[in-house]
């Protein structure tokens, strides 16, 4: 069994939302992983709150930091999760369920998560 | 049959009090016992109390109750110490080099049966026992005799097998408890929170081994259930050990207790909760429940007692609404990401399909593939129905093959009956 990462990317993350549906992508997304969960390959996870986002970028070999992931950058990562999976293949179902889908543009990153066994 | 003599109730108290007694102050006596002399001197304790009953059911017959059994217990207990010291190895070692030196003095040490003695013993115990390195099996089994109280055959019985399978798995137990040394003491302000969930997982597991036992007995069953509170309780009453995740496996307790009347039935078997009459539930219980859930509401832990506990309270309302099963399949969702089990991904399934219909509750409960799990073809026998009859036909036969104990195969004989 091997883990891998989920992240889930927004086209846009500086849409807003009503409550309405912010409420529903919610209890999505906690179905979804509540789903993982009972097949028992949930491993961890955690959503990535936009407040207090900050950006450090390399410009000119200094570091300058921007407010927030928005602006320049439009796709944003909007949090991410560890499953235990067989396959990439297998991680790769799992990621077709995450309700980031509904929207158009966004995206599943599947990743393999390194091994810390010497060979990775 | 109504009584008027006024001797009679003495004389009914009488012939129900020694069973009574002999449970609550054999844990008291052996716990100070063990307190006194360490944890390696289980049997010894055992034995003593043993010993203790033993003259009372030699004397009392004949004599007549004492005006106060348990002080004449305690006195007889404190006797048989000091005989018993005074032949032992203990006494050898210890005690008497000093008592030569002053001959005259029989000072042995003072056994203290105060209650608020009885009470530390009793919690230091508790710990000892759930030490992490006793298997959970034997942590239930050791408990159920030196903090319980319980016979060798109350506790075979319990767990559906013999004498010698419990008599074994104890002095492997008491063994162990030799061999790591462990001390009779609180563990520090550094170790309370990883010692006590030991012995949350323990005195859960007890609870569960009488609520979910195939035990025949439903009274032992409900003791089990009780003894498992009480300790419970001991650990809420004390300022070091009232944590918020005890209190909510109380709470946990309570709500699932306030059915005991209600799944009784007059045959052998259970009556299930959806077939319950809920004016049988104990509204005190759920009271009571409620009110240490509240209690569990502090602090920055949200243990798996916290989600179990409030997915009870939401059980103790019989009637269906939106509102109850979007919040226990949130809670279901919130548990299986901290503790996996088979049952909870069953339950959570079963919930989903309560929100979100059992169509979509197939495609979730065909993803689990727990193959060897007859309560997984129940749900799917359940689901499929009115969708599929034949297949739900099928998938309950399944879980007929696979049930392991009479009572389940007659509620999925009822269940296929009603297709």
């Amino acid at each position: 069994m091997e883990e891998f990462a989920l992240i889930m990317r927004h086209e846009d993350g500086g849409k807003v939302a009503s409550p309405e549906q912010i409420q529903q992508w919610m209890k999505q997304t906690m179905d979804w992983i509540g789903s993982i969960a009972a097949q028992n390959k949930f491993v961890s996870g955690t959503g990535l709150p936009f407040a207090d986002a900050k950006v450090v970028t390399a410009k000119n070999a200094e570091p300058v930091v921007t407010n927030g992931p928005f602006g320049d950058i439009k796709e944003t990562i909007g949090g991410l999760i560890i499953v235990k999976a067989a396959s990439v293949e297998e991680a790769v179902e799992f990621a077709k369920g995450c309700p980031v889908l509904q929207g158009e543009g966004n995206s599943v990153e599947v990743r393999k998560v390194a091994k810390n066994d010497g060979v990775h | 049959m109504p009584l008027f003599f006024p001797g009679a109730f003495f004389i009914m108290q009488q012939q129900e009090l020694i069973p009574h007694l002999f449970r609550i102050e054999f844990r008291k006596i052996v716990a100070v016992l063990v307190k006194h002399f360490g944890i390696g001197h289980i049997e010894m304790a055992e034995d003593i109390a043993g010993e203790t009953f033993l003259a009372a059911m030699e004397t009392w017959p004949y004599k007549g109750i004492p005006e106060n059994p348990v002080a004449w217990l305690y006195t007889v207990a404190k006797n048989k110490t000091k005989n018993q010291l005074q032949r032992n190895q203990l006494f050898e070692g210890k005690i008497q080099p000093w008592l030569k030196h002053d001959a005259n003095a029989v000072l042995l040490p003072e056994i203290d049966l105060s209650e608020k003695n009885i009470t530390d013993s009793t919690l230091q115990m508790l710990f000892a026992v759930c030490h992490p390195s006793i298997s959970a099996e034997a942590q239930i089994t050791l408990s159920l005799r030196v903090l319980c109280g319980f016979g060798i055959d109350e506790i075979a019985t319990a767990f559906l097998t013999n004498k010698e399978t419990i008599n074994k798995r104890l002095s492997r137990a008491k063994e162990k408890l030799r061999q790591e040394k462990i001390a009779m003491e609180f563990p520090s302000e550094k170790e309370i929170n990883t010692r006590s969930a030991t012995v949350l997982t323990t005195l859960y597991l007890l609870y569960s081994e009488g609520y979910y036992s195939e035990s025949r007995d439903p009274v032992l069953r409900e003791d089990l259930c009780l003894e498992a509170m009480r300790l419970t309780l001991l650990l809420i009453k004390n300022e070091v050990t009232n944590r918020p995740q005890v209190n909510a496996l109380y709470a946990l307790m309570c709500f699932h207790s306030s059915r005991f009347a209600a799944r009784k039935s007059n045959s052998a078997g259970m009556i299930m909760y959806h077939e319950q009459d809920e004016t049988l539930w104990d509204q005190q219980l759920i009271a009571t429940g409620a009110y240490h859930l509240q209690l569990a509401s502090t602090g920055t832990i949200l243990s798996k007692y916290h989600l179990e506990a409030s997915i009870a309270w939401w059980h103790t309302n019989k009637t269906d609404s939106k509102e109850k099963w979007d919040n226990i399949l949130h809670l279901y969702n919130h548990l299986l990401q901290i503790a996996y089990s088979p049952v909870a991904a069953l339950n959570r399934t079963f919930a989903f399909s309560k929100v979100h219909g059992n169509a979509a509750g197939i495609v979730e409960a065909e993803q689990l593939h727990l193959n060897n799990n007859p309560f997984y073809f129940t749900l799917l026998g359940e689901l499929y129905k009115g969708i599929d009859n034949k297949k739900a036909i099928s998938h309950f036969e399944n879980a007929y093959l696979l049930a392991k104990t009479a009572t389940d195969k007659q509620i999925i004989q009822k269940q296929m009956a009603e297709l």
